[in-house]
């Protein structure tokens, strides 16, 4: 699946976008956030505050608890700032 | 109806699009306009610049729901939204929310609507410039208040004359 980030999300990990392949277990958005916090320090320091950071599957909002089941595109940024 | 959402790096003219909902309609009796202007200073430090940051597609989604959101919920006749991105200076406009209606009170309701989702549901970031570097806009929670009175009451059309 395709991983996007943006703001100082993508800052901290010095990307915008990614591919990954999940292992096995990793079935909410959550548990994909855990599973990119422990690939390395830049991952850790980008998600070391899970609960203030937002998702979308498929360019809508999502919640932790949600399935990636059958996602494409997953998204993650700050609290959003514009109007 | 007449519905125009986009995102756009130039500038616009505010007056020629409330002209572009509005023209040769005679059924229009208000529109009420919201203009989002860049200001110089944010927290009380003055800013260079201000940056914004955005998710394209998921923008004009999200937007686009709210704008059909809006049409469910008040007897509109045209909704305009436009947000900038990329980099602006103070005294530049960021957004620009117009919706028409034969009357003000869902004029007036249904822009207040869209601006407080927009401010907390459209994935836009800003990023202001200072003299200390840069340094990205926090969320306020008052906005994440703003948009939480709306939840809670339950979509008008229907009671609606």
């Amino acid at each position: 699946m395709r991983l996007l980030y943006f703001a100082w999300v993508r800052e901290r990990l010095g990307k915008a976008e990614e591919q990954v392949e999940p292992p096995a277990g990793i079935g909410t958005v959550g548990e994909l956030m855990a599973w990119l916090a422990k690939r390395d320090e830049q991952y850790a320091y980008a998600f070391e505050n899970a609960k203030v950071i937002r998702a979308a599957i498929d360019h809508r909002h999502v919640r932790a608890d949600t399935p990636i089941a059958g996602a494409n595109e997953i998204a993650f940024f700050p609290p959003m700032t514009g109007g | 109806m007449t519905t125009t959402i986009r995102l756009q790096r130039e500038a616009f003219d505010v007056a020629a699009e409330v002209e572009r909902m509005t023209n040769g309609r005679t059924d229009i009796g208000a529109v009420v306009t919201f203009t989002g202007l860049c200001r110089a200073d944010e927290n009380g430090k003055p800013i260079a610049s201000l940056t914004l940051e955005h998710y394209p597609g998921m923008a004009e989604a999200e937007i686009g729901r709210h704008v059909e959101e809006a049409y469910a919920r008040w007897p509109l006749l045209g909704i305009t939204v436009i947000h900038r991105h990329g980099r602006l200076v103070p005294g530049d406009v960021i957004v620009l929310v117009a919706t028409a209606s034969s009357h003000r009170d869902a004029a007036f309701a249904a822009a207040s609507f869209l601006m407080d989702y927009l401010k907390t549901h459209a994935p836009f970031w800003k990023q202001v410039e200072t003299v200390a570097g840069a340094t990205w806009v926090e969320a306020k929670a008052s906005d994440d208040a703003a948009a939480e009175r709306w939840s809670a009451s339950p979509p008008r059309r229907e009671a609606a004359k």
